[in-house]
C-alpha cells in the first residue's frame, strides 16, 4: 500500500473526552460511589522527625460510626513498607516518623466527618529527634540519619545498581565521565564556573491524591485509583498483600491533573489496607494540603564548572550534584541518575565528569514532576553558557548552535543517535522572539535550550478490535490525565484503519482488561504506547486484507483500506462485509497486539531512549525597578517533536508546560521552618493565576518525522518546562546585569539584588 | 434544616444540616459532581457555581444561604443537547486539558459575561484570578472566553 496524506493524524482534532468534561460528566476518583462505602481520614506526625512510642487508636476504633482504625501494629498480616526504587516507605509509620505529615495511622467511618472526628480519639506518643531538613543539615557532620538500616530494593531492573552509603544520608550515588575533564579543564581558555538552587515546589494537579479501594467475595482486590501507573501499583500491592498480579485490578479513571505526582504507589497501600480491615469498600482522598505531604520536587544544590576554547568551542563540563529527595527514595534516585546522566544538555562535549547524589531529609518525600530532575541542571548549566558568552563576547544564540550535538550524532555509547535538530529549534525561537532586532530599552531577552531522554528501556502494549460494524475499541494503559493521550492513540487508531476518529473508542485503563504499559511519564505515551497502538492496528489491516484476497483471489498489494471499507480494483467491501466474510456470520471480530518492547542495550543507563525531547525557549522580560517584580512579556517555545499527531493538544501541552515554569521560575518555593513546611496550602503557595501568563505566548514545533514513534512522532510536554528558568534568568542579567543562582526570582530577591548592584 | 431552591431550572425540596456546605449537597445530595473540590478554601475555583448569577465558591458557601434561591450548575449550562456557547468555545479552543477546573471556568466565565457581555482580554484575566488550571497556562482559556463572547453577541 503506498504511502498517502494523513487524514486524522496531524489534524487538530478536538479531544475525545471534551464533551464530557464540558458537561460536568467526566467522572474522577472521588466522583466514584460504591454501596455501603466508607471515607478515610489520616492521622500525621506533627513531627519533621520523632520516635514514635506509642500509638493507640482503641477509642477511635469503638467510636460509633468507625469500622476500623489502624496503626503500623495492626498491619502484621501485610508487608508493611513500599516504594518503587527501596521499599523503604511504610504505609504507617512504623517506630519513627520521618517527616511532617507522614502518616501514622488511618481511620475508615461512614463518613468523613466521623473519621476526622474519630483520628481526635487515637493517643500517640513522640519523642521529637534532631531533623535534617535542608542539604547541608543532611550532609554536614554528625547530620541525624533519616534513616538507620538497610532498605529493600524496590521493583525495577534498571535501579539494581542503586548505591546507598550507610552510615549517611545518601541514598544514591551516580558518576559518569568520559575523557579527562582536569586535563581539559586545565587547558580550556576559559572555566565559568557556579553553584544554582533549586527550590522544592509541588505539583498542584487540582485534583489531589484520592483512591477508592474495594475487596470482593472472592478476596480479589480493586482499586480506582488517581496513578499515572497502574501497572506499578499493582505490582506494589501484589508484594504488600501476597496476591498473584491476575487477582489485583487497578482502574483508572480520569486524573485531574498529573505532572508526575500521581506516579508509582502513593495512597494506595493505605486505602487497600484499610477496605481489608473495614470489610468495605474505603475512599481515601487527601486534601490539597495532604498533597503536600506526600510528594514534591527534588529541590537541588548544583555545582557546575565549563571549559570553553576561545574559539567557543565547549571542551569539558563537570557538575556536581546534590538532590534532595525528602524523606522517602520514592522514585528519586533514577530522577537524580536519569537526569545527571545528561546534564551536559544538547551540546557536544569531549570530557565529563557528573556526580549526583540523592540525599534523605526530614521533608516531604520527592519524586518525579515534569522534567524528571532536568530543569534543575538546565538552570545551572543554560545559566553559565550565557555568562561564557558574555566573557568571550559572543553571541548567546551563536555559541550555543556552535556546540550543539548534531542530528545523528551520538550522544555517548550504545544510546540512541540525536534524532532533531536543535539548530533548527533555535534558529526559529530565535526569530519569533526577534532576537536580532533592536529591543525596547526596558526589556531584555533571553534563550535556553534542553535536551532529556526518555525512561529506558520500557514496555507498552496494546489491543486494537475491530467490531462487526466497523467502529474500533484500542485498549491501551496509558493515563489520561489531561496531556490528550486518548486522542492521540484514537487518531493512530483511526489513521491506521482508515475510519473517522468518531468510531474509535478507547478504554480506561484497568489492569483487568487493558494490556500492560509501563508508565505514563517521561512524555514517552504518544512515542510508546501510541507505537504499539499503530502495531496493533496495522496487525487488524493485514487481517482484513488477508481474508479480503483469500475470498477474492487477488493479490493483497492490490488492495487498499479507505473510509472504512477494503477496496479491491473491481469492488468495495465495507469492514462489517469483511468480518460476515471472515466469520460467515455478523458476529466475532477482528483483535490486533502491539508490543513495543525495545530492551536492554549497551547505553550507560542500561537502556537507547526512544527519543530524546529537545526544545529552546525564549523570553522577553522587564523588571519593575521599584518592586522588584519580573514579568515575562512575551515567550517563544519551540519543540522538536517530530510530528505532531494533534497540533492543537501539543500547543496546549506545552503552554501550560512553560506556564508551570514560571511557576518554580517566579513563585514557587516550599518554604520550611524549624521542620514545618510554612506554606503547604493554596492560600499560602502561589502557583500562576490567569494573569500572570506571559501577555504573548507562542508555541511551536519542528516536524521532520524522524522520530521512533508513530507517524515519526516524538514525545512532547516536558520539554517546554525545561528552559524556562534559565531563559528568563538570562533576559534578566541582559537587561539588569545581574545573575540569579537562586530560584524563584521572587520581587524581594531580585530588588535586594538590584539594590547590592547599586542602582 | 428546610430549604427550598432551584438547582439548574429545578425545584428542590431538602433537609440539610445547618452545618452542610453547598458543595456537598450539591455533590452527595443531588448528585451533581461536575462542581469539584480541591482547595477548599476560596483560591482554586475548582468548586464554583452560579448563585442567582453570581459566582460563589461552594466549598465554603452554607447550603442554607441558598435557601430560596436560584443555583446554576455545570450540569445545567447546556440546553439539552445544545452546548452553552462557552462549553463550544472551550472545547474548539482546546481549552480543556484534564478538566478538573473546567466546571469552575465556565461557570466563572459565565458570570463574567453576564455583567459584561464585551470583555476585554484585561477583563477575562482579571475576573480568571479566582480559578486556577494547572494544565493549559490560561492562554486557551481566555481565548475561549472571548470567542464565546462575541458569538453570544
Amino acid at each position: 500500500m503506498s504511502a498517502r496524506p494523513l487524514r486524522v493524524v496531524g489534524h487538530p482534532a478536538p479531544r475525545v473526552d471534551g464533551l464530557e468534561k464540558v458537561t460536568g460528566r467526566a467522572r474522577y476518583v472521588t466522583d466514584l460511589v460504591l454501596p455501603g462505602m466508607a471515607h478515610a481520614k489520616v492521622l500525621r506526625s506533627p513531627y519533621a522527625h520523632a520516635r514514635v512510642t506509642r500509638v493507640d487508636v482503641a477509642r477511635a476504633r469503638v467510636r460509633p460510626g468507625v469500622f476500623t482504625a489502624l496503626s503500623s501494629a495492626d498491619l502484621t498480616w501485610c508487608e508493611p513498607y513500599f516504594g518503587p526504587a527501596f521499599r523503604d516507605r511504610p504505609v504507617l509509620a512504623i517506630d519513627v516518623a520521618r517527616h511532617e505529615g507522614e502518616p501514622v495511622a488511618a481511620v475508615a467511618a461512614v463518613d468523613e466527618a466521623t473519621a476526622a472526628e474519630a483520628l481526635e480519639l487515637i493517643d500517640v506518643d513522640y519523642e521529637p529527634l534532631p531533623s535534617a531538613i535542608t542539604l547541608e543539615e543532611a550532609l554536614g557532620p554528625g547530620a541525624p540519619l533519616v534513616h538507620t538500616g538497610e532498605p529493600l530494593s524496590g521493583h525495577f531492573a534498571d535501579l539494581s545498581t542503586l548505591r546507598p552509603q550507610p552510615g549517611t544520608n545518601v541514598c544514591h550515588r551516580f558518576h559518569f565521565e568520559r575523557g579527562d575533564t582536569v586535563t581539559a579543564l586545565a587547558g580550556a581558555d576559559l572555566v565559568v564556573e557556579d553553584t544554582y538552587r533549586f527550590p522544592p515546589v509541588q505539583h498542584v494537579a487540582l485534583e489531589p491524591h484520592a483512591v477508592l479501594a474495594a475487596w470482593d467475595e472472592t478476596g480479589a482486590l480493586t482499586l480506582w485509583a488517581s496513578t499515572q501507573n497502574p501497572y506499578s501499583v499493582r505490582v506494589e500491592l501484589a508484594k504488600m498483600f501476597g496476591l498473584p498480579l491476575a487477582r489485583i485490578r487497578v482502574i483508572v479513571p480520569h486524573l485531574g491533573g498529573g505532572f508526575g505526582s500521581k506516579t508509582y504507589a502513593k495512597l494506595e497501600p493505605l486505602a487497600a489496607a484499610l477496605a481489608r480491615a473495614a470489610g468495605r469498600p474505603v475512599r481515601l482522598a487527601a486534601s490539597v494540603p495532604e498533597a503536600f505531604q506526600t510528594v514534591r520536587r527534588c529541590a537541588a544544590r548544583v555545582g557546575t564548572r565549563v571549559g570553553f576554547r576561545r574559539d567557543g568551542t565547549l571542551v569539558a563540563v563537570e557538575c556536581a550534584a546534590d538532590y534532595d529527595v525528602g524523606a522517602y527514595a520514592d522514585i528519586g534516585p533514577r530522577v537524580v541518575q536519569k537526569a545527571t546522566y545528561t546534564a551536559t544538555g544538547p551540546y557536544r562535549v569531549p570530557h565529563v565528569k557528573l556526580d549526583a547524589r540523592a540525599v534523605y531529609t526530614n521533608t516531604t518525600p520527592g519524586g518525579a514532576f515534569r522534567g524528571f530532575g532536568v530543569p534543575q541542571l538546565a538552570w545551572a548549566l543554560e545559566s553559565l553558557f550565557d555568562v561564557a558568552a558574555d566573557r568571550l563576547d559572543r553571541d548567546p544564540v551563536d555559541l550555543r548552535r556552535q556546540n550543539f550535538l548534531a542530528h545523528g550524532e551520538e550522544f555517548a555509547p550504545g544510546d540512541t543517535p540525536i534524532d532533531g535538530k536543535l539548530e533548527e529549534s533555535l534558529g526559529r525561537a530565535a526569530e519569533a522572539i526577534g532576537w536580532t532586532r533592536a529591543g525596547a530599552a526596558d526589556r531584555g531577552r533571553g534563550v535556553a535550550a534542553m535536551l532529556k531522554a526518555s525512561v529506558a528501556p520500557s514496555v507498552s502494549e496494546a489491543i486494537v478490535r475491530l467490531h462487526t460494524d466497523g467502529s474500533v475499541s484500542v485498549l491501551a494503559s496509558a493515563v489520561e490525565m489531561g496531556q490528550g493521550t486518548r486522542t492521540v492513540l484514537a487518531q493512530i487508531a483511526a489513521e491506521v484503519l482508515s475510519v473517522p476518529l468518531a468510531r474509535v473508542t478507547v478504554v480506561q485503563p484497568d489492569t483487568a482488561v487493558t494490556p500492560y504499559d509501563q508508565t505514563t511519564s517521561s512524555s514517552r505515551s504518544t512515542a510508546m504506547t501510541g507505537r504499539a497502538v499503530q502495531v496493533a492496528a496495522e496487525d487488524v489491516r493485514e487481517q482484513l486484507v488477508r481474508v479480503v484476497a483469500e475470498a477474492l483471489g487477488v493479490a493483497a498489494r492490490d488492495l487498499a483500506l479507505e473510509d472504512g471499507a477494503v477496496v479491491a480494483p473491481a469492488r468495495r467491501l465495507t469492514y462489517a462485509e469483511v468480518l460476515v466474510l471472515r466469520f460467515g456470520m455478523s458476529g466475532g471480530e477482528l483483535i490486533g497486539r502491539g508490543v513495543i518492547a525495545p530492551g536492554r542495550t549497551a547505553a550507560p543507563l542500561g537502556g537507547s531512549t526512544p527519543f530524546w525531547e529537545m526544545a529552546v525557549g525564549a523570553a522577553e522580560v522587564s523588571v519593575d525597578e521599584e518592586t522588584g517584580a519580573v514579568r515575562v512579556e512575551r515567550y517563544v517555545s519551540v519543540a522538536d517533536v517530530g510530528r505532531a499527531i494533534n497540533p492543537l493538544l501539543l500547543e496546549g501541552q506545552d503552554e501550560g508546560g512553560v506556564v508551570q515554569g514560571l511557576g518554580h521560575t517566579l513563585l514557587e518555593e516550599m518554604l520550611y521552618a524549624d521542620g514545618h513546611l510554612l506554606n503547604g496550602t493554596l492560600l499560602a503557595y502561589r502557583v500562576p493565576r490567569a494573569d500572570d501568563a506571559p501577555p504573548a505566548l507562542e508555541c511551536r514545533f519542528v516536524e521532520n518525522a524522524d522520530g521512533s514513534g508513530p507517524f515519526g512522532a516524538k514525545g512532547a510536554g516536558e520539554g517546554s518546562l525545561i528552559p524556562v528558568s534559565p531563559a528568563v534568568a538570562n533576559a534578566l542579567a541582559r537587561l539588569t546585569g545581574v545573575r540569579f543562582r537562586d530560584l524563584p526570582l521572587t520581587p524581594e530577591r531580585v530588588w535586594r539584588a538590584l539594590r547590592a548592584r547599586g542602582r | 434544616m428546610r430549604i427550598r431552591l432551584a438547582v439548574n431550572g429545578r425545584a428542590q425540596d431538602l433537609e440539610v444540616a445547618s452545618h452542610a456546605l453547598l458543595l456537598d449537597v450539591l455533590r452527595d445530595v443531588l448528585d451533581l459532581k461536575g462542581a469539584k473540590r480541591s482547595c477548599d478554601t476560596q483560591v482554586c475555583g475548582a468548586c464554583t457555581v452560579l448563585v442567582d448569577g453570581l459566582a460563589v465558591s461552594a466549598c465554603t458557601y452554607l447550603a442554607v444561604e441558598a435557601d430560596g434561591r436560584s443555583v446554576l450548575t455545570v450540569e445545567g449550562l447546556a440546553d439539552g443537547e445544545s452546548l452553552d456557547p462557552l462549553q463550544r468555545a472551550f472545547l474548539d479552543a482546546g481549552a480543556v486539558q484534564c478538566g478538573f477546573c473546567t466546571s469552575g471556568m465556565l461557570l466563572t466565565a459565565r458570570a463574567l459575561l453576564r455583567e459584561n457581555g464585551a470583555p476585554t482580554r484585561d477583563d477575562v484575566l482579571h475576573y480568571l484570578r479566582g480559578s486556577l488550571c494547572r494544565c493549559t497556562g490560561y492562554r486557551k482559556i481566555v481565548d475561549a472566553v472571548l470567542t464565546a463572547a462575541e458569538t453570544a453577541r
